[in-house]
C-alpha cells in the first residue's frame, strides 16, 4: 500500500506545520523584526516604532539611527496603524519608543483639551500619558495640521486666512484624515472657533489627501505645515488666527523603563530638530522617493549625531 | 523596474513573511477542516450546520478580525499569531465545506467495496475516502491558497509586515514601482502556492495519471 | 487584558452602539451607509453581470475562448488591495468629484465579481445535456432558440450560484471602498479604527457580515423561484460522483461561499 506512506507522510507534513505555527515567528518573521513575543523586552535592544505616515516611518528611523549611534541595539518597526494602535503596542512593550506630537498626545488623552501655547502643551501631555509611558525632550520642530487651497482658490476667492473660509466654504469640499472630523483641533474646532463647515468632508489618508486638492476632487485640505507637496504644488496655507490647531512639536514618547538608556542619544536629536529641518528630509523621502532610512543616516551624520 | 533592483532583499523578506502567514494557516486550517468536513457526511444531518456556520466566519472583514484578535487571544497588538489564527479562521470557513462534498464525491460502490475488502472506520477514511477526495479538496485548498494570499495583504494595516507594506507605502507615497512590485509579487505567491498545490494533488492521486485522465 | 473579560467587553459595547437611535440617522448615520454600501455593491454587480453573463453564455455555447475563463480565474491572485490603490492613483488625476473615488472602487469590485460569475454561466452552459441539446436542435430550435429556451434554463442553477458568490463578495469587499475615500459601511469600519472607537469599528464590520448573509438568503430563495422544478427535483445530488479535473475545479469555485480570491469577508 504505497499509497499510505504518502498519506502518513502528509499527516507528519501537516504536523510540522502545526508545531511550527505553535513555535511563534519562526525563521521568516524572526528576520522582519522583534514584532511580537518577549524579544522586544529582552535586555539591551530597542525597538523604534512609526505610524503609518511618511513623517513617523522618517523619525523612527531618526530615532534608531541615534540610539545605534551610541552604540544601543535598535531596530524599527513601522507602519502600525493608527495611534489607537500604536499606543496599545508600546503598553504592552511590542515597541520602546515612538515619534509623537505633543498636542495629538495630549488630546488623545483629555478630550476636551484646547491649550494652545507650546510649552504648556507640552506638559499637558507630559501629565495626561499613562504612567507606564514617558515624553523625553520636545524638539522645536513642528508639525501642526493646516487648511491648505489652490493659489487658484486662493485668489479667486480671496482668501487669507481660516476666517475668510466662512463666507463660501458651505458649497466647498474638505479633504482630511478621516479622524480629522472628530478632533477638537479639527472639524469640530473649526466649526466652534470659526464658525466654519464645508459642504463635503472627503476621508483620505497619505498622499491622497494632498493629490484630492491638487486633482480638484476637494477645494480645501488638512496637509501636515512640513510635507514637501505644500511647495512643490504651490498651495496657499490658511493662517490659523485664532490658534485651532494649537502646538504639536516632535517628541520621543518612551516607555517609562527605557527612558533612562535612551533619554541621551533621543534629546540630542531633539535639540537639532527643527521644522526646516523635518521638511527638507519629508522632500527627499516625499518628492525624491528616497529611503528613509538613508535619509535619516545622512541628517544624523550633518549634526553629529551618526 | 529600478526600485525593484534597489529593494529586492526587503521584497524577499516580506515575500518570505507573507508565505507564513498565509501558507501556516492553510496547513492548519486544513487539518481542522478534516473532521468537520468528515462529520457533516458521517452525520448528514449536520452538513448545513457546518456549511452554514463556516460560511458566516467567511463573511467578517478581514481588518475587524486582525484588529479584534488580540482582545479574544490576550496576545500582544502586533504579534504576528494574531493574523495567523484570523487566517486560520478563513482557511477552515472555505475548507470545511470542500472536505465535505470531497467526502461525498466518492461513490458509494467504492465505500461499499472498500468496507468489503475489510477497510473500516479511520483506515477507511485514511486510505480509500481521502485519497478519492484529494481532486475535490484540492480544488477548495487552490481557492483557499489564492485567498489567503490576497487577504494577508490587509494585516499592514494592524502594523503585521508583509507584501501589503508594498501597496500602502507605495499608493502613500506615491511609489509606482514599489505598487505594482506589491502586486507582482502578491499574485507569484499566490500562483506558486497554487502550483505547489496541484503538484502535490497530483503525486497524491497517480492512479487518476494512469488512467489517462486529463489534468 | 483579561481574554474574555476583554471580548465580552467588546460584545457588550458593540451592541450599545448598536442599540443608540443617534447613530442610525444624519448623513454618517448606520442608514446612510448602508444604502451608499447597496449602491456600490449593486452598480458593480450590474456592470460585472452585463460583462459575464453574454461571454459566458457565448463561451459556452460555442465552445471557443475557454482559455479566458481560466485567465479570468488566474487573475483572482492579483491583491484587491494592490488594485484597488493602482487604480485609485491612476484614474484620479483624471476625474472630477466622486467620480474621482467612486470609478477605481467600482472597476474592482466589477472585476472581483466576473470571475465567479463566468465561470457559474460557462459551467452552466457546458453542462447541458448534450441529448437536450441535439433534441432542441431536432425540433428546428435556432442557435439563439437553443441558447434562450434550453441552454440558459439548464444552466441557470450554476449560473445562480456563480451570482451567489460573486455578490457575497462584491458586497464584503465593498468594504474597501471607505479607504479611499468613500461612504458605505467600510466607513464605520475605517473611522472606528481611525478615531479609536472599537465598538463603531465592530459594528462595522458586524453589518456588512450581517448584510452579506441577508443577501446571500434572499438569494437562495431567488433561485428557488427561478429555476425550473423540473431541473430542481433532477438536479445531481451535492457532489456526485463524477470527479473530471476541470469540473471538479469549475464546480468547486462556483460553490464555495464567498473566496474566491478578491478580498473576501476580508476585505477591510
Amino acid at each position: 500500500m504505497k499509497r499510505r506512506t504518502v498519506l502518513s507522510t502528509v499527516a507528519v507534513v501537516a504536523a510540522l506545520g502545526l508545531s511550527a505555527c505553535g513555535g511563534g515567528g519562526s525563521d521568516p518573521l524572526a528576520s522582519d523584526a522583534p514584532s511580537g513575543g518577549s524579544s522586544g523586552a529582552s535586555s539591551g535592544s530597542i525597538v523604534v516604532g512609526g505610524a503609518d505616515f511618511s513623517e513617523s516611518t522618517l523619525l523612527a528611523e531618526v530615532y534608531a539611527g541615534a540610539l545605534r549611534a551610541k552604540g544601543i541595539d535598535a531596530t524599527t518597526k513601522t507602519n502600525i496603524g493608527a495611534r489607537e494602535i500604536y499606543l496599545r503596542a508600546l503598553e504592552d512593550n511590542s515597541v520602546q519608543v515612538f515619534p509623537e506630537y505633543t498636542g495629538a498626545l495630549a488630546v488623545f488623552y483629555d478630550k476636551s483639551y484646547s491649550g494652545t501655547d507650546a510649552t504648556e502643551v507640552y506638559d499637558k501631555a507630559k501629565s495626561v500619558i499613562p504612567k507606564t509611558l514617558t515624553v523625553l525632550d520636545k524638539s522645536a520642530a513642528e508639525d501642526v495640521d493646516s487648511l491648505a487651497v489652490t493659489k487658484k482658490t486662493a485668489e479667486s476667492k480671496n482668501l487669507k486666512t481660516i476666517e475668510d473660509l466662512k463666507a463660501v466654504s458651505g458649497d466647498m469640499t474638505l479633504a482630511a484624515q478621516p479622524e480629522f472630523k472628530q478632533r477638537p483641533q479639527g472639524v469640530v474646532g473649526l466649526e466652534k472657533v470659526y464658525g466654519v463647515t464645508f459642504g463635503t468632508f472627503r476621508p483620505l489618508t497619505g498622499q491622497a489627501v494632498l493629490q484630492a486638492l491638487v486633482n480638484g476632487q476637494a477645494d480645501v485640505a488638512n496637509v501636515f505645515s512640513t510635507d514637501p507637496g505644500i511647495a512643490a504644488n504651490d498651495l496657499v496655507v490658511l493662517e490659523d488666527t485664532k490658534k485651532v490647531f494649537g502646538s504639536q512639536n516632535i517628541v520621543p514618547l518612551v516607555r517609562a523603563d527605557k527612558a533612562d538608556q535612551v533619554k541621551d542619544a533621543l534629546n540630542a536629536v531633539s535639540a537639532k530638530l527643527t521644522t526646516d529641518a523635518v521638511t527638507q528630509m519629508l522632500k527627499q523621502t516625499d518628492i525624491d522617493k528616497k529611503d528613509p532610512k538613508a535619509v535619516a543616516e545622512e541628517f544624523l551624520k550633518a549634526n553629529g549625531l551618526g | 523596474m529600478d526600485w525593484l533592483a534597489d529593494n529586492w532583499r526587503t521584497v524577499l523578506d516580506l515575500s518570505l513573511s507573507h508565505l507564513y502567514l498565509a501558507g501556516v494557516p492553510l496547513v492548519v486550517g486544513l487539518v481542522l477542516s478534516l473532521p468537520l468536513g468528515w462529520a457533516a457526511k458521517r452525520w448528514r444531518g449536520s452538513y448545513p450546520a457546518v456549511v452554514t456556520t463556516t460560511g458566516l466566519l467567511y463573511t467578517i472583514p478581514s481588518l475587524a478580525l486582525f484588529v479584534i484578535m488580540p482582545l479574544v487571544l490576550g496576545t500582544k497588538i502586533l504579534d504576528p499569531v494574531n493574523v495567523v489564527v484570523a487566517m486560520t479562521i478563513y482557511t477552515v470557513a472555505l475548507l470545511a465545506r470542500t472536505v465535505a462534498d470531497g467526502l461525498l464525491s466518492v461513490p458509494d460502490h467504492v465505500e461499499q467495496a472498500a468496507t468489503a475488502m475489510g477497510y473500516r472506520g479511520l483506515r477507511r477514511l485514511f486510505g480509500v475516502e481521502l485519497p478519492l477526495a484529494v481532486p475535490v479538496i484540492a480544488a477548495g485548498l487552490r481557492v483557499a491558497a489564492v485567498s489567503n494570499v490576497s487577504i494577508v495583504s490587509i494585516a499592514s494595516v494592524v502594523g503585521v509586515s508583509q507584501l501589503g507594506n508594498l501597496l500602502v507605502d507605495g499608493y502613500r507615497r506615491i511609489i509606482w514601482g514599489e505598487l505594482l512590485t506589491g502586486i507582482v509579487a502578491t499574485m507569484v505567491l499566490a500562483l506558486l502556492l497554487d502550483l505547489v498545490i496541484q503538484t502535490l494533488a497530483r503525486t497524491l492521486t497517480p492512479w487518476r495519471r494512469a488512467a489517462g485522465a486529463r489534468s | 487584558m483579561a481574554s474574555s473579560g476583554g471580548s465580552a467587553l467588546v460584545i457588550g459595547s458593540l451592541f450599545s452602539w448598536l442599540l443608540d437611535p443617534a447613530h442610525w440617522s444624519g448623513p454618517d448615520g448606520i442608514l446612510t451607509r448602508l444604502l451608499e454600501h447597496l449602491w456600490y455593491s449593486v452598480l458593480a454587480m450590474v456592470i460585472a453581470l452585463a460583462i459575464a453573463l453574454p461571454l459566458g453564455l457565448w463561451i459556452g455555447h460555442t465552445g471557443r475562448m475557454r482559455w479566458l475563463v481560466t485567465a479570468t480565474n488566474a487573475a483572482r491572485a492579483v491583491p484587491t488591495l494592490g488594485l484597488l490603490f493602482a487604480f485609485a492613483l491612476w484614474l484620479g488625476p483624471a476625474l472630477r468629484g466622486n467620480l474621482a473615488f467612486l470609478l477605481p472602487s467600482t472597476v474592482v469590485l466589477v472585476l472581483l465579481a466576473v470571475p465567479p460569475l463566468l465561470a457559474g454561466t460557462y459551467a452552466g452552459v457546458e453542462a447541458v445535456d448534450p441529448a437536450a441539446r441535439d433534441a432542441a436542435r431536432g425540433v428546428g430550435m435556432t442557435g439563439w432558440q437553443v441558447l434562450r429556451q434550453v441552454e440558459l434554463p439548464c444552466a441557470l442553477p450554476l449560473v445562480m450560484s456563480g451570482v451567489r458568490t460573486a455578490s457575497l463578495q462584491v458586497v464584503a469587499t465593498a468594504t474597501i471602498a471607505a479607504l479611499i475615500g468613500l461612504g458605505g459601511l467600510g466607513r464605520l469600519l475605517v473611522d472606528g479604527i481611525a478615531f479609536g472607537d472599537y465598538p463603531q469599528a465592530a459594528a462595522g464590520a458586524l453589518l456588512v457580515a450581517v448584510l452579506a448573509v441577508l443577501l446571500e438568503g434572499l438569494l437562495a430563495l431567488l433561485q428557488r423561484r427561478l429555476v425550473s422544478p423540473g431541473l430542481a427535483r433532477t438536479r445531481r445530488p451535492v457532489g456526485g460522483s463524477r470527479n473530471d479535473d476541470d469540473a471538479a475545479a469549475v464546480e468547486a469555485n462556483a460553490r464555495l461561499p464567498v473566496g474566491q480570491g478578491g478580498i473576501p469577508g476580508g476585505s477591510s
